[in-house]
């Protein structure tokens, strides 16, 4: 069972991905960006991160790709132009990115041997656990984080405003 | 049951999906997302390996990574609001000016 | 899982799943009743005793109606929306509690799924929902449904924010995300007022109240639709069975928030309980039922009530108003907590 669901949504994430790349109107690529952060959120439970997997689709899937798709709606520029100017990447990139990966494939899967096996309700990571962690041992990086987010906001606001003094 | 070694290799094909992007596409917002890949292909890399240990600092870990990333977006999206703005484009070739 | 307890669950969700989509029905007659009471008229008595069998006179009409594609939509996406958005209301009852634990052959009745993180999963599919609309709004290739999208997203946005931090106050006097955990924190009473949330959180609910009539798109915050200036918005162009999946979607969304409200603030469904046995099981469904009428009556009266608002009042009342509310909320709470625990 577990391999199954695996394959499956290992194999959505990376269509989606490749969606993304070849798709030219920039919102079918956010649809396929939302489409793999469903898929990892479902990789999420099960690697047992119930919290970070609702975080997941709440935040990254329901909030910031939100926002994408808006500014892509509200600025409405149409589909991109290719360009093609380097003829060396159009025809090694492909080869070498194959290459990169089956050597990361091997060294991981010798790393990693096949004693660490992934299974269901192996490491339940209840929420609980998460936020007492993250307010007794990460507190201050919780704070700091917290002051970047006000940053953001005041940044986006002033860099968004149109210029009317 | 399946090996972690598995996940990690999902993530690096992901990862390397997200450089690509990074790489080819020309419109900035496109550009942008694949980032946010990037960025999730990393976070599945510290989730599995929050499981590999038995710990939960990894998670804690990806917690922060999305709070930058909302704030990035934020930030993000507003420039290329702004630039769309002066430019009336949104593909990165005609952006090569630092002031206009 | 052995198979009858299989079968037995899938029976489950597919007798939940004909309730609902029956409740949501009769949910428009009791909307187009009370409205029409409301201001002076009769609303639909021609088919059936008191209109009664409108909604199926409705669906019939609708099945049967010619399904039009306009010309230069884009095609996957316009089909899609209208399925995404009633996939993603139907799917957040999938972990809504009716009743209490009640077993009959290793299954429970009254909930679908009982997860840790029920309530964090319920704002994750409402987080989900406004694609639907906000997809329908961009590939109709109409500026009335794309302004409607636009105007949809950026109120969710904004007001998923003031609805989620309303919500942290609950989550800290109950101490869980898990729904069934939250309503039995409500057990018991306070002398004579009932334990129930609403007392200590009104602040907090009131924040809830208004954000997820906003995130519902609703009358007074209706306006990703708002007919007199933008047509129907998201769904102009939509007509026969895509149109009838976004009204469906709107009122599933309409009970879920209904249910959530009677969840998290008002005790669920605890309730006086007496009688013989099978009234003590049935009592719980129906004290449930009836404050999730109260508060589909309310949305309607809501609705019958106020005009609504423009769109910079809406956004200003979200960040200037709501959001500051629903975080002093959250730091008086805590902060009551906090004392009390030491």
């Amino acid at each position: 069972m577990y391999p199954l669901f695996f394959f499956v949504f290992a194999t959505a994430a990376v269509g989606f991905a490749i969606n993304l790349l070849v798709q030219r109107h920039p919102i079918h690529s956010a649809l396929s960006l939302i489409g793999v952060m469903a898929s990892l959120a479902s990789l999420y439970l099960m690697l047992g991160a119930e919290f970070i997997a609702a975080v997941q689709v709440i935040v990254y899937a329901g909030a910031i790709m939100v926002l994408f798709v808006f500014v892509i709606m509200l600025l409405n520029a149409g589909e991109e132009e290719r360009t093609d100017r380097s003829r060396l990447a159009k025809y090694l990139g492909m080869p070498l990115f194959l290459v990169f990966l089956v050597t990361l494939a091997t060294i991981l899967s010798r790393q990693f041997s096949p004693n660490s096996m992934v299974q269901f309700g192996d490491f339940p990571g209840h929420t609980a656990d998460i936020g007492r962690r993250l307010f007794q041992n990460f507190l201050l990086p919780f704070e700091v984080v917290s002051i970047l987010i006000l940053i953001a906001i005041v940044g986006a606001v002033v860099l968004a405003r149109k210029e009317t003094y | 049951m399946v090996p972690l070694s598995y996940y990690l290799i999902l993530s690096a094909i992901l990862f390397g999906l997200g450089t690509a992007g990074f790489l080819f596409k020309r419109n900035i917002v496109t550009i942008f997302m694949s980032v946010e890949l990037m960025l999730n292909a990393v976070n599945l890399t510290f989730v599995a390996l929050s499981y590999h240990f038995r710990q939960l600092d990894g998670q804690i870990f990806v917690f922060f990574v999305m709070v930058v990333a909302a704030a990035e977006a934020a930030v993000g999206l507003a420039i290329i609001i702004a630039v769309f703005r002066n430019r009336g484009s949104l593909n990165v070739d005609q952006m090569d000016l630092m002031k206009f | 899982m052995s198979l009858p307890i299989l079968i037995f669950t899938l029976a489950k969700i597919v007798v939940i799943l004909l309730v609902l989509l029956t409740v949501v029905a009769y949910a428009v007659w009791f909307e187009r009743k009370l409205v029409a009471r409301i201001q002076s008229r009769w609303g639909p008595t021609r088919v059936g005793p008191h209109g009664l069998l409108q909604p199926l006179a409705d669906a019939i009409k609708l099945l049967t109606k010619e399904d039009i594609t306009p010309s230069g939509v884009f095609g996957l996406v316009y089909l899609l929306a209208p399925a995404l958005s009633l996939i993603t209301a139907l799917l957040a009852f999938s972990v809504i509690p009716f009743g209490p634990v009640t077993e009959v052959g290793g299954v429970d009745l009254f909930q679908i799924a009982d997860l840790d993180i029920g309530l964090l999963f319920i704002l994750s599919i409402s987080s989900m929902g406004v694609y639907g609309i906000v997809l329908a709004g961009w590939s109709s290739n109409s500026k009335y449904s794309l302004l409607g999208g636009l105007r949809s997203s950026a109120q969710m946005i904004s007001y998923e924010l003031a609805a989620g931090l309303s919500l942290v106050g609950v989550l800290l006097l109950s101490g869980s995300l898990n729904l069934r955990e939250i309503v039995n924190a409500q057990t018991g009473v306070w002398g004579i007022i009932p334990r129930w949330n609403v007392f200590p959180q009104f602040i907090g609910f009131f924040c809830f109240l208004t954000a997820a009539i906003a995130e519902t798109n609703r009358l007074p915050f209706d306006l990703p639709e708002a007919e007199t200036e933008l047509v129907a918005g998201y769904h102009t162009e939509y007509s026969s069975m895509k149109f009838a999946m976004f009204f469906m979607a709107e009122y599933t969304n309409m009970l879920t928030v209904s249910c959530l409200a009677t969840l998290l603030f008002f005790g669920g469904w605890h309730g006086p309980t007496f009688g013989p046995a099978v009234l003590q099981a049935i009592l719980p469904l129906f004290w449930f039922s009836l404050k999730v009428l109260c508060f589909l009556f309310l949305y309607v009266w809501i609705r019958g009530t106020l005009p609504r608002f423009r769109y910079d009042q809406l956004m200003a009342f979200g960040w200037k108003v709501l959001v500051p509310v629903a975080l002093g909320n959250l730091v008086l709470t805590s902060f009551i907590v906090a004392l009390w625990s030491a």
